[in-house]
């Protein structure tokens, strides 16, 4: 029997098998490492087809369903072959706002296919994906993995030609980005745009400073130093790290330090930057919490996107080793820690910590009920802690400095150093590192940004921030944030470019599990929809809020507790743009009964005929 | 002075709505004391005789006479009242939503298992027959719809309570059980 490979050749069955089970022998037969089995498996042969699922489920004695329900929750995973060149263009808000509509025609005509759909020769499939961490340099898009930025019609016209002539991805393009994106692991066009560098995790750095101070110290003092420090969870929610770190290490049991960078609220790309110039300082957080609460092992959960960096990751950790910054003996003090990397496979929802443990394990990216917590209960049911890489980093200079040092800066509830990712219609998007506490107009001041209509603050599931309300700060007892920015311009269509955009990427990220998020996410995208053209009515404003409102009760993660925001937040700052697209009618029927009988006449052959 | 008059009909539904509108038991004998019935198949009025007060309706819209009844109970009731899981959501009809509906008469006349005799493959198209809609809808998306009294079926207990409340002009008991499903 034989199957297409992802050359366009075909195959035989055997020699797939053969290939899936030395993938799975990589792997120890372990079905807690299916994510990297399917990672693998796709990558090799362009999907995970059903013949893959038999063979997978088989050699590592789980069911097809139990494969099967983990393939079809990532969005990178495909059941049919994608083609040669598969093309995710992001469409996030940010991405729409500069040309993507343009991107999208220029592939569509280049190729004679449509996003969605694969072309008939095999050579190219055209997708849709959520923010890919570019939003300071879009529309971008991946190209079987690679990062295309900055992308416009004559780009598109190349890139097609260059898939026509069949070159490799990575040979149509010969401009890297700055610093470590033109290392030779890396080799991408990525800019980093680092626009202000602060004191802590953009600042001067010497690789295992902090570590070797941390070491000299007992762990419960390395903890101490944290918890005085004041440092809270950089990925937006801001839960004290340190406290964290004390409810895991009186646990009982092996723990676990995880990094949590599926950076997916789009907007946001600031660990893209810490990952690219700061790898060596987020590891060395990790060991730092491994050490303090007493781990042997870490995991950095990346996400699919950033797979350009996977190469480099390997050499940051076989560097640190090699340093003995990390593996046995760490600085001959007797202390074992090692990290390996887990990718994701494309699932906003898998930011959320309990999902990302799932995911971790193999598993569907579905957060889990709390308590337990994750302190308690997390990867493999044992006690884990799990920071933003920001955090780590932020850990690195705390221990090196000092607590008090570190409590200086920011505002009282809010101690230390941001990282802003800010895009949108300003001059300089990009990255900035701030004091907590700046207000968004001093922040606008320092983008370059005039005739803003509103700012929306911690991405979709933040805040649309409207200008009367601009002298408020970025901190987390005003504006939390996990480093989202994006700047609305006057000129931008707040409820069709933003509002409509963040309410389609919460119906596709939804997992699913909870009733009200699954169905609710849906009906306010189709509510929105009636809104932009004209067919609401005054009674649909205070519905969907209130519909906003059930969702947020009844969800069980963060996903469904905030998705509603954007629609909200706009009600509640932007009510008068709602309000003129909305008619002052008692009730208003979409049916049409005309169209609804079309199908089933020509079914049953009869005429379309309606004796009322 | 007279009393409230009642409407009610059943569209795509099970008739287990009406069931439970008969499951108030012997307070039949109070409800035609408080109120009295028009079209309804409980006493078997086919057409609207007069105005009513309000309008109980089972089911969801799946062909072109369940929109005509809905539109007639509109037009013919001050309050309506959409009793059920069928008429709030569509319900279990509303599961063939998803498939085309080419595809459920197909499999209904003639392809599936418990299809008889049907050599020449003929699927029901008199003229004189509803036409099926595209899918099933809730009935609040043809007209508009005052009230929503969930449960499959609603429980008699959560139907007395409304109609009464209505009657009276008192608010509504409305207990925690008799919304509780699960």
């Amino acid at each position: 029997m034989f199957i297409k490979h992802i050359t366009g050749n075909l195959i035989k069955l055997s020699f797939m098998k053969e290939k899936i089970i030395s993938i799975i022998g990589k792997f120890g037969k372990n079905s807690g490492r299916l994510m990297d089995i399917l990672i693998e498996v796709q990558s090799e042969f362009g999907c995970v087809s059903e013949e893959a699922v038999t063979i997978i489920a088989s050699e590592l004695g789980i069911s097809e369903a139990d494969v099967v329900q983990t393939r079809s929750f990532y969005h990178f995973f495909t059941e049919k072959p994608l083609g040669k060149y598969a093309v995710y263009l992001n469409n996030s808000v940010v991405s729409g706002f500069f040309g993507m509509d343009e991107v999208v025609d220029e592939f569509e005509n280049q190729t004679g296919i449509k996003f969605g759909g694969t072309s008939p020769d095999g050579l190219v499939s055209l997708k849709f994906t959520a923010c890919i961490g570019m939003s300071d340099q879009e529309p971008a898009a991946l190209i079987n993995s690679v990062v295309f930025t900055n992308l416009n019609r004559e780009k598109v016209r190349q890139i097609v030609a260059d898939m026509r002539a069949g070159k490799p991805v990575e040979d149509m393009f010969s401009d890297y980005g700055d610093g470590n994106n033109a290392h030779p692991l890396v080799k991408s066009m990525v800019k980093n745009n680092i626009r202000k560098a602060g004191p802590v995790t953009l600042g001067d750095y010497t690789l295992g400073t902090g570590l070797s101070k941390a070491m000299e110290k007992t762990s419960d003092s390395v903890i101490q130093e944290v918890r005085d420090s004041n440092l809270r969870g950089r990925g937006g929610a801001g839960f004290p790290t340190g406290l964290k770190w004390t409810f895991c290490a009186r646990e009982q049991g092996d723990r676990y330090v995880l990094c949590n960078a599926d950076e997916g609220e789009p907007g946001t790309f600031k660990d893209r930057v810490l990952l690219t110039e700061r790898a060596h300082m987020m590891f060395e957080g990790m060991v730092i919490a491994g050490y303090a609460i007493g781990a042997k092992e870490g995991i950095l959960y990346l996400r699919a996107e950033y797979h350009y960096l996977k190469e480099f990751m390997a050499h940051v950790l076989e560097d640190m080793r090699n340093k003995n910054l990390l593996g046995n003996n760490i600085l001959g003090k007797g202390f074992n820690f090692d990290i390996r990397v887990q990718f994701g496979a494309g699932a906003y929802v898998c930011g959320e910590e309990s999902a990302l443990i799932e995911s971790s394990e193999g598993k569907r990216g579905e957060p889990r009920n709390r308590p337990p917590f994750p302190v308690q209960k997390g990867y493999n049911n044992k006690p884990t802690i799990i920071n933003n890489v920001e955090t780590f980093c932020s850990v690195v200079k705390i221990i090196e400095n000092g607590g008090e040092w570190y409590r200086k800066m920011g505002t009282e509830e809010s101690s230390g150093t941001k990282l802003l990712s800010i895009s949108g219609d300003c001059q300089n998007p990009g990255v900035y590192e701030v004091e907590w506490g700046m207000t968004i107009n001093e922040m606008l001041k320092m983008v370059g940004a005039e005739n803003v209509q509103a700012v929306q603050v911690a991405g979709p599931s933040g805040f649309t921030v409207p200008p009367s309300q601009f002298n408020r700060k970025i901190a987390i007892e005003d504006l939390a944030t996990g480093g989202s920015m994006i700047v609305i311009g006057n000129h931008r269509n707040i409820i069709k470019d933003v509002v409509y955009n963040f309410m389609e990427f919460f119906e596709d990220e939804s997992c699913g599990s909870c009733v009200t998020c699954r169905s609710f996410n849906m009906i306010l995208t189709k509510q929105i929809k009636k809104f932009i053209e004209g067919r609401a009515i005054k009674s649909d404003i205070d519905n969907i809020k209130a519909w906003g409102e059930i969702m947020r009760k009844t969800s069980r993660c963060g996903l469904g507790q905030t998705s509603a925001n954007p629609v909200s937040s706009t009600i509640d700052n932007f009510r008068e743009l709602y309000e003129n697209r909305a008619k002052e009618l008692d009730y208003q029927s979409d049916f049409d009964i005309e169209k609804s009988i079309i199908e089933s006449c020509e079914a049953v052959g009869r005429e379309p005929n309606i004796h009322e | 002075m007279s009393k409230p008059i009642v409407a009610t009909a059943s569209l795509a539904g099970c008739f287990g709505c009406h069931m439970s509108i008969l499951d108030i038991d012997d307070r039949i004998l109070q409800l035609i004391e408080l109120v009295e019935f028009n079209k309804s198949p409980i006493n078997d009025i086919k057409t609207f005789t007069k105005q009513c007060d309000i309008g109980i309706i089972e089911g969801g819209c799946c062909n072109t006479e369940n929109i005509h009844v809905l539109k007639d109970f509109r037009k013919n009731c001050k309050i309506l009242i959409s009793l059920g899981e069928c008429a709030i959501m569509g319900g279990l009809p509303a599961m063939r939503n998803g498939i085309p509906v080419k595809e459920c008469l197909e499999e209904a006349y003639l392809d599936g298992p418990t299809v008889g005799q049907n050599t020449e493959r003929i699927m029901p198209n008199d003229p004189e027959l509803p036409i099926i809609l595209d899918k099933v809808y809730p009935l609040h998306e043809i007209v508009k719809i005052d009230y929503y009294l969930p449960g499959c079926a609603p429980r008699a207990d959560l139907i007395w309570n409304a109609v009464v409340a209505l009657v009276t002009g008192d608010e509504m008991k409305l207990p925690y059980e008799l919304i509780k499903f699960d």
